[in-house]
């Protein structure tokens, strides 16, 4: 790191009608630095970052490069300037090979000639250390080769500042020592590099120095070699906060959820899901660890009647046993037809025998709770649609990866979303808005929720309110089996600690829990045990209080990259 | 030369920034104003094409359609039938389902209608040949409506084209029927004293009351009830309908056949009400037209009522226009054009302002 200032900007504001993302930002970057951008999920990183890439125009402020005072208009400005973003989400082509990615949208006098494009690429790679397959096709690429790829394309254009936004998000804990190593090298090589996190433990393990915004708000800069993560946390969120997942020996766990032998191809005729078999249990967290795209999203939706299963079976154990028998599940007829099969006693222990009774007096019967289960009843959730999974009166809850893809509908407010899983109730062919407005109330003000009002659509709620609201909705109906994918993406610290507190709360009351994670630090922390997957095959089930990150990291990469992470690390 | 100008610090002329809260108030303030900034400068046009003048252009504009008591009913009539058309559109749009085949689904309706004025006019009493008309004519448009949808839900065919092409089904269904029901090959039926709506008042007033209460109906069936809550969760996500057990092809169908199947009454009341006969053009791209209420509408069954009457109002207004001023037919259109341009323009400015740069930064 030198002492030559290579961007800084001054008193950078940005609003977006009334949400002002960025209030009057410095920032300041010397060359070869590398500068870790920290702040909670809306406190304005990206949008930042964005202005400095050309996406967004400034309300207020200046950027300066080397000194003199510059205005980017567009991305193409920035090229100019040899400023390059890789952004969270990947713009590229999946068609094109990666050079052809790479050489998109350059503008040269030259003819393209492929062939000097990926020697070109492989000449970068070689310098930096990456590994990559200039001819490869992107649809062919795992997430972190597509990473490359990105990276490359910046580098092809020689930027000389490189902005990676949240580059870690979607790796496993081997490919970011790679992707870390790759900085480091650029660094040496006179890079200035911007990172955007808010993994403390990053922060520390590759940045020069923190900028810490708050609310859109420049808070600090520090060197990351005297600031502790305790102190960074402070400054990210602006209070002291004690941050610990409380986990709590499972209490009298019994099989909740077993699946055996699951099998699932997608559309186009490839396996999700191959011969996937383990067991859920109440009262514990089931961690679901893999690299996106191994098969987590099809093995909720599998489970929870959204996907279709080509072999296997998935068992709800219903804890019946005891347990009065109601009409809510069972239709009169059923109720009968159980009755006579014996499955049924009276309190005092005798057998329930309908025959000879008046329909009127086993409802009376029923009603009352007089009526209870032999045994718990085991049902085979596989080939049922939602719709039926519910009415056989499993109580089952689903938190979706894509909240408004799934989950929610993002132009309705609150309440009529809160009715989406109670409308049917009642024979009314009008809606009943009461209860679910009640029921909205009290989630907005239990969980803090901040809206206007229940009246507001749910896609104008920042991400961490849209996910109370679900995860709100999913909790009401005191699940039995509670399955969240990456509940806590896009949340800020405190949200995500209050996620999870909902998530131990579930567990207490005896749900089994399945949690689809990306932060290893937090599945090892949260979770009883941790299923880890790999290209749709389980690769491990492991004790989450003994198992170690790299234990489990080394199980999501099993059957690929193992020979390259090493040569990396060697 | 590129890099230099590129070098000093230069804020754009101007910038677009998203309003944030509107009151609803100044948001219709806004929506009015582009109405008569949309008339003026349509009279201006008037000025310069045919050199009428403006109070002359805005006087026959409002005589045409506010001149005589006749002209007011034509006027409510003709929002009625428009506001009909768009009112089923509007719940398969909700669905996010793209109907384009109103112009045929409402064409079936009379032509079943007809049809039945066809087979059973001196056989029975008029006053069972009007149900029967009705009830032919409502699974006419349900089968135009079910089509499309069965195709969409099944194999999620594109509902836009198959609408569409069914429109020509529709028209040359008709056309085959004319030819086969007027032997002298005339191809017009004329006026069929059969079938006919009671009136009330006068021809139109029956009609328009229909029409009020279907919107009537329709606000609380989309508001109100376990279907119109379906239909909206549909329209808002496919995936979360089904996530939520909703059976999504069951929705679509039931959708489509209650859109075609409103369709099918209006196509009724025309016949039975109104027109008493039928040709190829008979519905006259209302089917079209009444795409663009209902998006102005906003797919709310009541402002619906308020789009179709100014779309009424242009239609009619214009009409007059070219009669007085002696022009082309084009003329109406080019009025129409304009004013619904500003209108759906106008929203532009409701949810976004442009800041300008300041004259300081010299």
């Amino acid at each position: 790191m030198t002492n030559n200032v290579k961007l800084e900007l001054k008193g950078i504001s940005k609003t977006f009608g009334s949400i002002k993302a960025n209030t009057k930002v410095d920032l300041k970057l010397h060359e070869g630095e590398i500068l870790a951008i920290l702040g909670e999920n809306g406190s304005g990183k990206t949008t930042l970052m964005n202005m400095i890439a050309g996406i967004y125009f400034p309300d207020e402020g200046q950027i300066f490069i080397d000194g003199k005072e510059v205005t980017i208009h567009s991305p193409k400005d920035a090229y100019n300037y040899k400023i390059g973003m890789i952004h969270q989400h990947f713009k590229l082509v999946d068609v094109f090979s990666a050079s052809e990615n790479i050489v998109l949208g350059v503008e040269t006098k030259a003819k393209y000639d492929i062939n000097e494009v990926n020697d070109a690429v492989a000449a970068i790679a070689e310098r930096y250390g990456f590994i990559i397959d200039p001819k490869k096709k992107v649809h062919e690429m795992s997430v972190s080769e597509k990473q490359t790829v990105e990276i490359i394309k910046v580098l092809y254009r020689g930027a000389d500042i490189l902005i990676l936004d949240e580059p870690t998000a979607v790796l496993t804990p081997q490919e970011i020592d790679k992707l870390f190593s790759v900085l480091r090298k650029m660094k040496e090589d006179g890079k200035s590099i911007i990172i955007i996190t808010h993994k403390l433990n990053e922060v520390k393990a590759i940045s020069d120095n923190v900028t810490v915004l708050l609310k859109g708000k420049y808070v600090d800069t520090v060197k990351t070699a005297d600031s502790t993560e305790s102190q960074l946390t402070e400054l990210m969120v602006g209070k002291k906060v004690t941050l610990n997942i409380d986990r709590t020996e499972p209490n009298n766990p019994t099989d909740r959820l077993v699946v055996d032998n699951l099998c699932s191809t997608n559309e186009e005729g490839i396996a999700t899901l191959d011969h996937i078999s383990f067991t859920a249990r109440s009262g514990e967290i089931l961690g679901i660890a893999g690299i996106a795209g191994s098969g987590q999203k099809e093995l909720l939706e599998a489970i929870a009647g959204l996907q279709k299963i080509d072999a296997g079976t998935v068992l709800f154990n219903n804890p019946k046993k005891d347990k009065p028998v109601t009409y809510i599940h069972k239709s009169y007829k059923k109720v009968c037809q159980l009755a006579s099969e014996g499955k049924f006693h009276y309190e005092d222990g005798t057998k329930v025998d309908f025959t000879g009774m008046k329909k009127k007096d086993i409802v009376a019967l029923v009603n009352d709770g007089k009526v209870l289960f032999n045994e718990d009843e085991v049902i085979d959730l596989r080939d049922k649609t939602p719709l039926e999974i519910r009415e056989l009166g499993v109580r089952l809850s689903f938190v979706p990866e894509d909240r408004l893809g799934m989950g929610l509908v993002g132009s309705m407010d609150i309440t009529n979303n809160m009715m989406l899983r109670s409308y049917r109730k009642g024979k009314s062919f009008l809606l009943n808005r009461k209860n679910p407005e009640a029921l909205a109330e009290e989630i907005v003000h239990d969980l803090e929720v901040v809206t206007p009002s229940i009246k507001t659509p749910v896609r104008r709620l920042s991400g961490g309110n849209i996910q109370k609201v679900l995860v709100g909705r999913e909790i009401s109906y005191a699940p039995k089996v509670f399955m969240a994918a990456y509940p806590v993406r896009g949340l800020d610290i405190n949200s995500s600690y209050m996620i999870y507190n909902l998530l131990n709360k579930q567990k207490e009351s005896g749900a089994a829990i399945l949690f689809v994670g990306e932060d290893l630090d937090v599945l090892l922390e949260l979770s009883d045990r941790i299923l880890v997957i790999n290209a749709g095959k389980v690769t491990g089930i492991v004790d989450a209080r003994t198992t170690t990150k790299e234990e489990v990291g080394l199980l999501m990469t099993k059957h690929e990259g193992i020979n390259e992470t090493k040569e990396v690390q060697a | 030369m590129k890099k230099e100008k590129m070098n000093e610090p230069k804020e754009p002329l101007f910038h677009v920034l998203k309003r944030a809260n509107v009151p609803a108030w100044q948001t219709w303030v806004i929506r009015l104003s582009a109405i008569v900034v949309s008339i003026l400068i349509c009279s201006l046009l008037a000025f310069l094409i045919i050199g009428a003048s403006p109070l002359k252009f805005l006087g026959a504009l409002f005589d045409g359609t506010f001149g005589t008591s006749l002209r007011i009913w034509k006027l409510l009539k003709g929002t009625a039938i428009l506001a009909g058309i768009s009112l089923a559109l509007v719940p398969a749009f909700r669905m996010h389902f793209w109907n384009t085949g109103a112009e045929g689904q409402v064409l079936i309706g009379m032509l079943a209608a007809v049809a039945c004025i066809m087979a059973f006019r001196d056989t029975i009493p008029n006053g069972l040949l009007v149900v029967i008309m009705l009830i032919a004519s409502v699974l006419a448009g349900m089968l135009w409506g079910f089509i499309p949808a069965f195709f969409k839900a099944n194999w999620n065919t594109n509902e836009t084209l198959f609408t569409l092409m069914l429109n020509y089904v529709a028209t040359y269904l008709v056309k085959y029927f004319l030819i086969k029901w007027t032997p002298n090959g005339s191809s017009t039926i004329g006026r069929l004293k059969y079938g006919m709506l009671p009136t009330i008042l006068n021809d139109y007033l029956l009609v328009i009351l229909v029409i009020i209460v279907m919107v009537a109906i329709m606000h609380v069936y989309l508001n109100y009830s376990k279907h119109g809550y379906e239909i909206s969760v549909v329209g808002g996500s496919v995936n979360t309908a089904r996530y939520i057990g909703i059976n999504v092809k069951k929705v679509i169908i039931r959708t489509m056949c209650v859109s075609g199947a409103i369709c099918g009454i209006v196509g009724f009341l025309i016949v039975s009400g109104l027109d008493h006969s039928i040709t190829a053009e008979s519905v006259g791209g209302q089917g079209f037209t009444a795409i663009m209420v209902a998006w102005m509408a906003n797919f709310n069954p009541i402002l619906l009522l308020f789009s179709s009457f100014l779309v009424a109002f242009l239609n009619q207004g214009s009409g007059e226009i070219q009669t007085v001023f002696n022009v082309s037919d084009a003329f109406p259109s080019i009025v129409i054009g304009i004013v619904l341009f500003f209108v759906i323009g106008c929203e532009f400015f409701i949810n976004y302002r442009i800041v300008f740069r300041k004259k300081e930064d010299k």
